[in-house]
């Protein structure tokens, strides 16, 4: 990222104002004493016996390719809508951002619902894709990607459009001005300037999706091996067996924390 | 005006005597008495606000259950949450601000009262388990062996919960080895998924098949292979407002429940 202003970066160190500290800490302690407490209940003792169960392996598996596969589409549709968004003008735009960040709003269940009504098997478009094809996305893999897809997206589009909108458009009147093509400017000026928010919002995107719960369980179902991921099998255990649900827990914590932590540091500058 | 202050009067005085007869509280009658004029002053003393941790199977009746309790007696509120019981029973033993707890199953309870939540817990319905197919039955199902075709969508609620519990007990009383697609984590999940056409068939209660309406078509278990699930209530210990609590529960108990409760396809234990 050598071209983003490394002064800047470095420049940030100073004294806190009145109040500031304080407040930054009561928000790291809210945030962390649920995790403290999970903690605290954990089963620590048979914790190996409860994680290696193949129900354990199966979701971890899922929930880890589907929140990638996820964000993937997210990255190739999300991109270029945050660029839309962010750099031009069209009548209605307001109501397409409003629209398009309406999963983050919406209870996901109701996400769930709603993508069954349009892609289930008697949907307004899954309807007569089956009825040609005999294609279905509930009851699938892909249809847990496509429930993560919907509601982890907006959260990758509001990142890179707010870092587009940040960028320096100079450098690309700049190169427009020395003939770069409109696709150039884009690939060699834009996406490399809005790199840190792209990152970030792939990572927003991909937690996110990682913890889906509602909008998974009720377009996608419940299958262990297809459909179960890490969130539903937490869920189901806790009806059960509180140590193992929180043994599920604990691991996927521990994943977001691995991706998260290395990436906290060099990425998210946003 | 008059006419109708009267019709009031019997409604609300009725169940407000009952109340005061069966109660062992002093207070309640006190109350009752010494508020000075009007159709309010007949009222049940009861007042307060109860939240009812119901089973989701229990939506619809327990529903209307509420409804006759408070007009019954007005000043007091029932909320209902429902759930599937074992999430129920998990939020209980979590602490969760609960007054009642309808389960539908017995294990659920029996942990509640041996977490020290509650006691004497009494059944209160039963209910059986249906095979629920779409509308039209457009996978053309006809009883339990379908369930083995791997080709049709079945559904079945999570082994986790009550409706999944039972719903394997048919399948193995039937000796089916079914061809899951999922397991949904409550009855009304399931219900939904069936009643969308999404899931060609799955196992739900009776009560579900008859509150869904039209949505469904309910194919019978024969009845050596069905299940019969009882039902327990219980006030809950940590209940902030027992008298309302109890009150609620034997009016579950008492004929005017039971009617409604056995209306919405429930049996009575």
């Amino acid at each position: 990222m050598s071209h983003r202003r490394p002064v800047a970066r470095r420049a940030r160190q100073q004294r806190a104002p009145w109040l500031v500290v304080p407040l930054a800490a009561v928000a790291v302690a809210y945030v962390t004493v649920p995790f403290l407490a999970l903690l605290e209940r954990a089963p620590w003792t048979n914790l190996g016996e409860l994680v290696g169960r193949p129900v354990v392996t199966d979701a971890l598996r899922l929930s880890l390719t589907t929140a990638l596969a996820a964000t993937g589409i997210a990255l190739v549709l999300g991109i270029p809508l945050a660029w839309v968004l962010a750099r031009t003008r069209f009548p209605g735009r307001s109501a397409v951002r409003a629209l398009v960040i309406l999963p983050m709003v919406l209870p996901p269940v109701v996400g769930g619902a709603a993508l069954l009504f349009a892609f289930g098997r008697r949907g307004l478009l899954g309807g007569p894709v089956y009825d040609s094809t005999g294609f279905l996305l509930p009851f699938s893999t892909w249809g847990v990607v496509a429930a993560n897809t919907f509601v982890a997206m907006p959260f990758l589009v509001v990142t890179v459009e707010s870092g587009l909108r940040a960028a320096d458009p100079r450098y690309e009147d700049a190169a427009a001005t020395l003939g770069a093509s409109r696709w150039m400017i884009f690939r060699r000026i834009t996406l490399p300037h809005a790199a840190p928010s792209i990152i970030a919002g792939a990572v927003l995107c991909w937690a996110r999706a990682l913890g889906e719960f509602g909008a998974t369980v009720t377009f996608a179902g419940n299958l262990q091996g297809r459909t179960q991921t890490m969130p539903l099998a937490v869920f189901l255990a806790l009806e059960t067996d509180r140590d193992a649900a929180i043994a599920l827990s604990l691991v996927l914590i521990a994943v977001s924390l691995a991706v998260l932590i290395p990436l906290r540091d060099r990425w998210l500058t946003v | 005006m008059r006419l109708r202050a009267i019709r009031l009067l019997a409604v609300v005085a009725v169940p407000a005597l009952l109340f005061a007869a069966c109660g062992d509280d002093d207070d309640a009658t006190d109350e009752a008495g010494s508020a000075t004029t009007g159709a309010p002053a007949e009222e049940s003393a009861l007042e307060g606000d109860i939240t009812v941790f119901a089973a989701a199977s229990l939506t619809d009746a327990f529903g209307e259950v509420g409804e006759a309790f408070q007009a019954e007696n007005p000043d007091v509120s029932v909320e209902f949450s429902f759930e599937g019981s074992s999430a129920l029973r998990e939020q209980i033993l979590a602490g969760a601000p609960a007054d009642v707890f309808a389960s539908a199953n017995t294990s659920n309870m029996d942990q509640v009262v041996e977490g020290g939540a509650a006691s004497d817990p009494q059944d209160f319905v039963t209910n059986q388990l249906q095979i629920a197919v779409p509308t039209g039955n457009p996978a053309g199902v006809t009883g339990l062996d379908d369930f083995a075709h791997a080709d049709l969508l079945i559904g079945l609620c999570a082994e986790e919960v009550p409706c999944g519990e039972f719903g394997r007990e048919v399948l193995t009383n039937a000796g089916v080895t079914p061809s899951i697609d999922t397991n949904e984590p409550d009855v009304r999940s399931l219900l939904t998924k069936i009643e969308a056409g999404d899931l060609d068939a799955g196992i739900v209660y009776v009560t579900d098949v008859m509150a869904a309406g039209d949505a469904v078509e309910g194919i019978d278990i024969p009845a050596d292979q069905n299940v019969t699930a009882t039902y327990p209530i219980a006030s809950l210990t940590d209940s902030g407002n027992p008298e309302v609590a109890e009150a609620f529960v034997e009016f579950v108990l008492s004929d005017e429940g039971q009617d409604i409760l056995t209306s919405y396809g429930f049996g009575s234990p």
